[in-house]
């Protein structure tokens, strides 16, 4: 089974911008820096890259503009083709693909979600939730019965006749994720889907995409510049820097251990306790003696702040979601955290 | 930012500094023209001799008869003519004015034709333009011209679809091809030039005389701007949405076909108005080479000064346009409005259900009462006598004779002519140095460069003294246009009522082929150069007024309010901030004047002109293809000249200036 191999992996990725970037990156002496790269003439969109994402993982990809996180995620689609490395997806070299091949991958594998929402303005919102189904060319009644099933599983049901300009922002996005849903892709690429969104909407679409994921459980590689998105929504944030990432770990790792000073910025203002889970702070159990009622390992220190402070224990016991004891807990270590003391 | 700055710092790096360029090349050119004065320049400095001159004509005439003969071109022209394009004419010809041609249907009632329109017109833009619709036509049958419309429209319904696939086919693929786009842009920009006389003598020959020739000079005419727009439209379609089309799996053939193509709706459709409009211009001047329609009855009307029945021919041409422009523009601008769902089929296609009603209704009724199928000889309420009456009693008033007459008199004697002999008077290197020096003084060294050349092969073609007398009338007519257009323009920028109406007024006078200008010409100053003058002088100053409105009402409010803030009066903001920041705006209508002109001097050689259009003119009679084409080419290549000096002027100023 595939249950332990990654459905993305990228080794060692590179895309430069540039008149040949092919020849240059073959005669580039190694660790250049991003600034030296460019005083020769080329932009490192990505740079040296290696990363997984695993099935039915949700990672996301956190980096100010020009980070060089929209040019990944392009790379992993091959909307952008690569200039060194290699990009596997399902064990197969994706640069390798003829361009039968590639567009049969985009149309059974990928579903991809733009910022400002790419939807075609002369289609209604069933029209553009069916146009990849058209596009493999599913006769017209399959299409529309699937169309409308995505268009009702984002709420948009009633507006299916709409045109896109008739439709709000929050709705439109919906539209696109309703497309990108409509052929029940393996891999779900979110490129800023709510960045473009009021603040109010913005939560409440995050919400609805927690619902969505939750139920359908894809494989995803989402993009973002909002570090507290990137915290709510990750199993794994990968934060990027001028084409490169710096850190790739989950939220309470990034939190608790940011790896560069570039990392450490981001989470400086960020309230530990709300982000890092009893579980993520939790040490081996390596013998301790415990004693009484364990606590949840998948709520974060805010959540047990109350446990945390009556509690008298030294050491608490830490479950996962089956009762099963994983972990031990310094409650000293965890008070820190909710007090912002480090 | 809003600096109030429009000064900007010269750029004096290069070794031959600009003033440096420009007072040799002025100093030379004045002692050429001081040496005549006295008498000392040798002939062939003053005029290039009869022997320097190459048979240009003459090799061009062989090389297309080679061309047409040896290689066969004709076969393929002449097969395309009498085969799908002829086909295509007759049926439309049939069913609009009743040709005895396949599918012997026509003629289609006038009455349901009218009906039809309203109907297309309520349904791109509602009462306004269902009015429109239904009173051009309504117009056209009562004033008895409805068989000379019917005649014109035959031939742009095939023209206008053609150069439609032409231009999109073609611009799709100079938006593919890079190579492509930069093969044609020259060839673009001199085919958007040269004067229409040089479309009508190839067709004419390569495309048998009548409709054929007619529609295929209409195509060729109309297509540029199809292809610029296709071009530009793709080529802004959002990167996202390319994407999602990519991520949706599209293969090539469908990208464009489901993508990009309707994903550049607006431009295209913008396309198709400008094609539209430019078949409309192009089918009424095939009267020159004997196309039946309401351009050939003008021509005559025209001709025989018959001012009454010319004036109504000018307003129904005027009204077609006016109408054609409206609702393809309405339809540019219109978008898709959904029904809901479970919305009955009749409901959702009534206006094409009332619009078949009304036609079949019609033509049913119109078995009935004739008067609805045609409107016949006596029938009609042509006034033309009756206007011809008003008219001349009109002229004959003392306080409108005496004005014209005058001004006549002042024109030609005071200002023309003796403008136009000291023109003739320059020698000719002299004169190709004056305009290298404007060239290079207005735009840059490049532009000065190709003034060079270009006005190096004018010289050469042999037809120096005519060229002249072109770009004499060209620039009277710029000047007098400028003088009355910018301060109209600068007077209407003052209120945003009177901007908005004369802009209309501007936009609407654009939409009329430029043959009508020659109506109020004629009527006011009879044949002669004045009219000439005059009615360029009204169609280039369209486009000065249009341009310096828009150019100052374009000025970022955040400047003029700093203006007014700095306590300048109406007098100093107009000098020194409006007007330095509408320049370059204002430029391109200086530019779209110059441009016009060229156009117009052209088509006035029906008055009778002197220039390179009089010979044009004579050319469309025999088969001088070749001096047809040395004549067209000297007509573009001047033109271009000052398209690109004043152009690359404009660019590099709104660059300068951070507009745009």
């Amino acid at each position: 089974m595939f249950a332990t191999a990654p459905v993305i992996s990228a080794k060692n990725v590179w895309k430069l911008f540039g008149p040949s970037p092919e020849s240059y990156l073959k005669s580039m002496p190694t660790s250049r820096s991003f600034d030296e790269i460019r005083a020769d003439g080329y932009i490192a969109g990505v740079k040296e890259v290696s990363i997984e994402v695993d099935r039915g993982e949700m990672l996301v990809i956190m980096g100010l503009s020009g980070s060089g996180k929209s040019t990944l995620v392009r790379c992993f689609s091959r909307l952008h083709d690569i200039t060194g490395g290699t990009i596997e997806v399902d064990g197969q070299n994706i640069m390798s693909l003829s361009e039968r091949d590639l567009i049969e991958l985009r149309r059974n594998k990928m579903g991809m979600v733009f910022q400002s929402f790419g939807l075609l303005p002369h289609r209604t919102v069933l029209d553009n939730v069916a146009f990849p189904l058209e596009m493999r060319g599913q006769d017209r009644h399959d299409r529309r019965e699937r169309a409308l099933e995505v268009v009702k599983l984002v709420g948009l049901e009633g507006r299916e006749e709409y045109f896109p300009r008739e439709l709000s922002g929050g709705q439109q996005q919906r539209v696109g994720i309703a497309r990108s849903l409509a052929i029940e892709p393996d891999i779900w690429f979110l490129d800023e889907p709510f960045s473009a969104l009021d603040p109010l909407i913005r939560r409440e679409m995050q919400d609805e995409f927690l619902r969505l994921q939750e139920m359908l459980g894809k494989t995803i590689v989402f993009i973002t510049h909002d570090f507290d998105e990137a915290l709510r929504l990750a199993d794994r944030i990968a934060i990027m820097r001028n084409g490169a990432v710096e850190q790739c770990d989950t939220p309470d790792q990034i939190v608790m251990n940011p790896a560069t000073e570039y990392v450490a910025k981001f989470t400086e203002n960020i309230d530990k306790a709300r982000v890092v889970h009893a579980k993520g702070l939790a040490k081996p159990v390596n013998g301790h003696a415990l004693e009484g009622a364990p606590i949840n390992g998948g709520s974060t220190i805010h959540e047990l702040a109350r446990i945390l402070i009556n509690d008298s224990r030294i050491l608490l016991p830490v479950a996962n979601d089956k009762g099963v004891v994983t972990g031990v807990l310094e409650r000293d270590a965890a008070l820190n955290v909710l007090l912002g003391a480090e | 930012m809003a600096t109030l700055s429009t000064e900007l710092p010269e750029s004096s790096d290069r070794p031959w500094g600009r003033t440096r360029v420009l007072t040799v090349l002025l100093i030379a050119a004045f002692a050429l023209i001081l040496a005549k004065a006295f008498g000392v320049l040798p002939e062939w400095l003053n005029r290039i001799p009869e022997a320097a001159i190459p048979p240009t004509a003459q090799v061009m005439d062989a090389i297309f008869s080679f061309i047409q003969n040896d290689l066969g071109l004709i076969y393929v022209t002449r097969f395309i003519a009498e085969g799908p394009l002829e086909f295509l004419l007759d049926t439309s010809a049939n069913l609009l004015e009743g040709k005895r041609r396949w599918p012997h249907l026509g003629p289609i009632p006038w009455s349901a034709i009218a009906a039809v329109a309203a109907v297309v017109g309520y349904a791109v833009g509602g009462w306004r333009l269902a009015a429109l619709g239904a009173g051009t036509f309504i117009w056209t049958a009562a004033i008895g011209q409805w068989k000379m419309a019917m005649q014109t429209m035959s031939v742009i319904v095939v023209a206008a679809p053609l150069a439609f696939l032409l231009g999109l086919t073609l611009g799709i693929a100079a938006w593919k091809y890079g190579w492509f786009e930069r093969m044609l842009k020259p060839i673009l920009s001199v085919l958007q030039t040269l004067p229409f006389f040089t479309y009508l003598l190839p067709a004419v020959i390569f495309f048998k005389v009548g409709p054929t020739a007619g529609a295929v000079a209409t195509i060729t005419f109309a297509i540029p701007p199809m292809i610029l727009m296709t071009t530009l439209g793709l080529k802004k379609v959002s990167p996202e949405v390319i994407e999602a089309g990519k991520m949706s799996g599209c293969t090539h053939w469908q990208m464009l076909r489901h993508v990009y193509v309707p994903a550049a709706r607006t431009e295209i459709l913008v396309g198709v108005n400008q094609v539209i409009m430019l078949c409309l211009a192009m089918v009424v001047l095939t009267a020159f080479i004997g196309m039946p329609g309401l351009g050939a009855k003008l021509l005559a009307m025209m001709g025989s000064f018959k001012l009454g029945r010319s004036f109504e021919i000018g307003v129904t041409i005027v009204l077609l346009a006016v109408m054609l422009d409206r609702m393809s523009k309405a339809w540019v601008v219109k978008q898709p409005v959904h029904f809901e769902r479970g919305t009955p089929w009749w409901i959702r296609h009534q206006i094409s259900l009332i619009a078949l009603g009304l036609f079949v209704g019609f033509t049913l009724l119109s078995q009935v009462f004739p008067i609805l199928a045609e409107v016949g000889r006596k029938q009609h309420l042509s006034q033309g006598k009756e206007i011809d009456v008003v008219i001349k009693s009109f002229l004959a008033i003392d306080a409108i004779k005496g004005p014209t007459e005058w001004l006549r008199w002042f024109l030609n004697v005071k200002v023309l002519i003796p403008f136009r002999n000291t023109l003739l008077a320059i020698p000719t290197p002299a004169f190709i140095l004056l305009v290298v020096s404007f060239a290079y003084w207005v735009g840059g060294r490049k532009p000065g460069i190709y003034a060079a050349i270009f006005f190096t092969i004018v010289a050469f073609s042999g037809w120096w003294d005519r060229s002249v007398i072109t770009l004499y009338t060209v620039i009277s007519a710029v000047a007098l246009a400028t003088l009355i257009g910018i301060p109209l323009g600068v007077v209407a920028a003052r209120s945003a009522r009177w901007s908005k109406s004369i802009l209309l007024a501007c936009d609407t006078a654009q939409t009329f082929p430029s043959f009508i200008y020659l109506i109020p010409a004629i009527m006011l100053f009879g044949v002669n150069d004045v009219a000439v003058v005059f009615s360029i002088l009204i169609f280039a100053a369209v486009p000065l007024i249009r341009y310096t409105i828009i150019g100052l009402s374009t000025v970022p409010p955040e400047m003029t309010e700093a203006a007014d803030m700095s306590g300048s009066t109406r007098q100093q903001k107009l000098m020194s901030v409006q007007f330095p920041l509408a320049l370059p705006t204002m430029a391109v209508g200086f530019n779209q004047a110059i441009m016009f002109s060229f156009f117009m001097v052209i088509i006035a050689a029906f008055i009778g002109t002197q220039d390179l259009g009089q010979e044009l003119q004579r050319t469309l009679a025999g088969t001088e293809l070749g001096k047809n084409f040395v004549l067209g080419l000297n007509v573009s290549l001047m033109a271009l000249t000052f398209d690109m000096a004043i152009s690359s002027w404009a660019e590099k100023r709104k660059k300068q200036l951070g507009l745009d």
